[in-house]
């Protein structure tokens, strides 16, 4: 024993041979050598054995009566499918031709007779290397497939997850929404959302995640709840910035951020309200006159400041019916050609340039990168927004929970929001939540909102802060007026606006009059209320909105309170 | 791709050179790049002389490198960058938290 290789572990091996001499002889020799011994005496003997007792080696003599050692050796293979079981053919023959047939038949190795027990024993060592190397091999490969098909499953769900959240919005009802994201990629990190407000203004989010896959999607989830839950509940675009960036500074890792692009469009105001944090400059374009104005990146991505150094300023663009906001990610700019060249702004302005029909930009865009490169990026994501006439205000959510009889109908509450509030604080989302608590009222939330932020920022803009809209009558002036806009309120240190509600039941249903007070100097009512009813011009839209939405609008107080009624009738 | 990182004989700058391109293939030696030194040095260089494409996951690592260096109080400055990576640094305004010329 001593001069043998030591046996690592005991195997069975089958010896199939047709001499009771030479059987005898084998078998001694390797129960020796530490291992289990099974016998058969011809090639079919041999085949049942191995089929019932599934040794770990088998050592098969070449010529037998009844099936030869040829013919076991490949039913055997057969059996053993995958998992090497060794075959050492045991062998009188000697010419060349017939130990190579040995092998052809599937056998691993030779030896030759007589034996040899040093040799016999090297060569049991090393068949049971390499049948244990193949059964590592095997189990690896199986773990890797599962572990690949579990990973499948994974990025399938989350991705099903993933398109509902993103997708779940307006963005594919809309009409005026046309958008293109490559399918590629599993996730590409790119993530469009777009939903309307109570007042049926548009918001609309084009972020770009760092990296891609699981991780963009895992921040992609509270960034589109935030987005919906929000804009839904009447939250201009500086607060949903701010929990935007601070959720995300806090979910994220130092190095994970989201560049994006979030506007709102307002076809009743005729404004798009901008914020852009490290996406490529979009563009403003107006039909009439061809001009594309750039909205740039002024900011640092989501989810990399904390909220004190959070910059939530906007940038505000007057539209007419029918100009168009075009956004797009870095895969269209950064498309590469064979020579690391980037496609780059300058190309896409050339597109621009070159385009005729407004419908066919993004085949055209399309077209140009597929000419520079042969094949698009997997993360390339365009979408264009068109101003359109004002939808029907709709009433957003689910109506009636239950038959209203739950509803507070005899009460009053009076607020009075004073400068530090009015600096930072926007209060219409909480005065709809609490007016919605009525649900007469409710059918009607897309009205009373706009009404509601119509006069609030009347009462703020031209009351409290002195601005005065005639400076909206162009697009400078436009600009002009919203620069003011920031400057006074961010130095304002007296002022208020009080709101007051009063809701009392009616014999039909109820009545709810809705009071709002400014500090400012007042204007002069009956000259105002003179001017034509002029939706198409820029400046004097509010008054005529809110004049087309209530029943019932009246000013005192030389202009400084103003007051609307918004009456319901109780469900049979 | 290849980083290098040296310290300046008085210990009190750390100079990180990238040559090639910056992506996320980097990640690991970036790191390594400064957190193998034991002393904390008072000024970050990265310098981008030789990087030829820069993508938003290595504006991941700036990010990574300035925590580390102290957040707001880090002195990081970002050199020597290509009109084309000065491009990507613009457009996500990496200037308002990196010394960048």
């Amino acid at each position: 024993m001593s001069v043998l290789a030591p046996v690592l572990e005991p195997l069975t091996i089958l010896i199939a041979e047709d001499s009771a001499a030479d059987l005898l002889l084998l078998s001694t020799i390797i129960r020796r050598q530490g291992h289990q011994v099974l016998t058969a005496s011809n090639g079919e003997e041999a085949v049942e054995v191995f089929t019932r007792e599934r040794p770990q080696l088998v050592l098969m003599d070449a010529l037998m009566p009844v099936m030869d050692g040829f013919e076991a050796v490949r039913r055997i293979k057969q059996l053993a499918g995958e998992a090497l079981v060794p075959i050492i053919f045991l062998t009188s023959l000697r010419e060349s031709e017939a130990l190579a047939q040995c092998l052809d038949a599937g056998g691993d190795d030779f030896l030759p007779k007589p034996y040899n027990p040093l040799i016999l024993a090297a060569k049991i060592n090393a068949m049971d290397r390499l049948r244990r190397l193949q059964a590592t091999v095997l189990q690896q490969r199986d773990l890797i497939a599962r572990h690949h098909d579990y990973l499948l499953h994974e990025q399938r769900v989350a991705k099903a997850v993933f398109d509902k959240v993103a997708h779940s919005g307006c963005i594919n009802a809309a009409p005026n929404i046309r958008y293109l994201q490559s399918p590629y990629a599993l996730f590409n990190g790119d993530l469009l959302l777009a939903a309307y407000t109570p007042s049926g203004d548009m918001h609309v989010l084009l972020g770009d995640f760092t990296g891609h896959g699981l991780p963009a999607a895992v921040g992609a989830m509270p960034l589109a709840e935030v987005f919906y839950g929000m804009t839904a509940k009447g939250y201009g675009l500086t607060q949903i910035l701010r929990e935007m960036n601070a959720k995300l500074k806090r979910i994220l890792p130092v190095d994970m951020f989201c560049c994006a692009t979030l506007l709102c469009l307002s076809a009743q105001r005729r404004v798009v309200e901008v914020w852009n944090g490290g996406m490529p400059e979009g563009y403003v374009h107006e039909i009439t006159t061809g001009k594309r104005t750039p909205l740039m990146s002024r900011h640092l991505p989501l989810g990399v400041l904390l909220a004190e150094a959070f910059d939530d300023r906007t940038e505000v663009w007057p539209m007419a019916v029918g100009d168009r906001v075009f956004l797009l990610s870095d895969g269209v700019l950064d498309t590469a050609d064979a020579n690391e060249q980037l496609f780059g702004a300058g190309r896409l302005r050339q597109v621009f340039a070159a385009n005729r029909e407004p419908d066919h930009l993004f085949e055209e865009i399309e077209l140009a990168l597929a000419a520079f490169r042969g094949e698009v990026r997997d993360d390339v994501s365009m979408v264009e927004i068109t101003l359109q006439p004002g939808q029907s205000l709709r009433a957003t959510g689910q109506l009636y929970a239950d038959s209203g009889q739950s509803s507070p109908l005899d009460w009053s509450v009076s607020f009075e929001f004073r400068a530090e509030t009015l600096k930072r604080y926007n209060p219409l989302p909480y005065l709809l939540q609490l007016l919605l608590e009525i649900h007469g009222l409710r059918e009607q939330s897309g009205a009373l909102y706009s009404v509601m932020a119509e006069l609030y920022s009347n009462a703020l803009e031209h009351g409290v802060l002195g601005l005065d809209s005639r400076l909206k009558r162009d697009a400078q002036g436009f600009a002009e007026y919203y620069r003011l806009r920031n400057d006074r309120l961010a130095r304002l240190n007296s002022g208020y606006v009080r709101v007051h509600v009063q809701v009392v039941p009616t014999e039909v249903g109820g009545k709810m009059t809705l009071r709002i007070e400014d500090s400012g100097a007042g204007f002069d009512v009956e000259q105002v209320l003179a001017r034509p009813l002029d939706i198409d011009r820029l400046s004097g839209r509010g008054l005529s909105l809110v004049r087309q939405l209530s029943s019932d609008v009246r000013w005192s107080d030389g202009g400084r309170s103003v007051c609307v009624e918004f009456s319901w009738e109780a469900l049979a | 791709m290849s980083i290098e990182s040296e310290v300046s004989l008085d210990g009190t700058t750390l100079t990180i050179a990238i040559k090639g391109r910056f992506d996320f293939g980097s990640h690991q030696d970036f790191r390594n790049s400064y957190e193998r030194f034991y002393k904390v040095p008072d000024t970050y260089i990265v310098n981008l002389k030789e990087t030829t494409y820069m993508d938003s996951s290595a504006l991941g690592m700036l990010l990574l490198l300035r925590d580390h260096a102290g957040g707001d109080e880090a002195e990081v400055r970002v050199i020597n960058s290509s009109s084309d990576v000065r491009k990507i640094l613009a457009i996500s305004n990496f200037d308002k938290l990196f010394d960048i010329n």
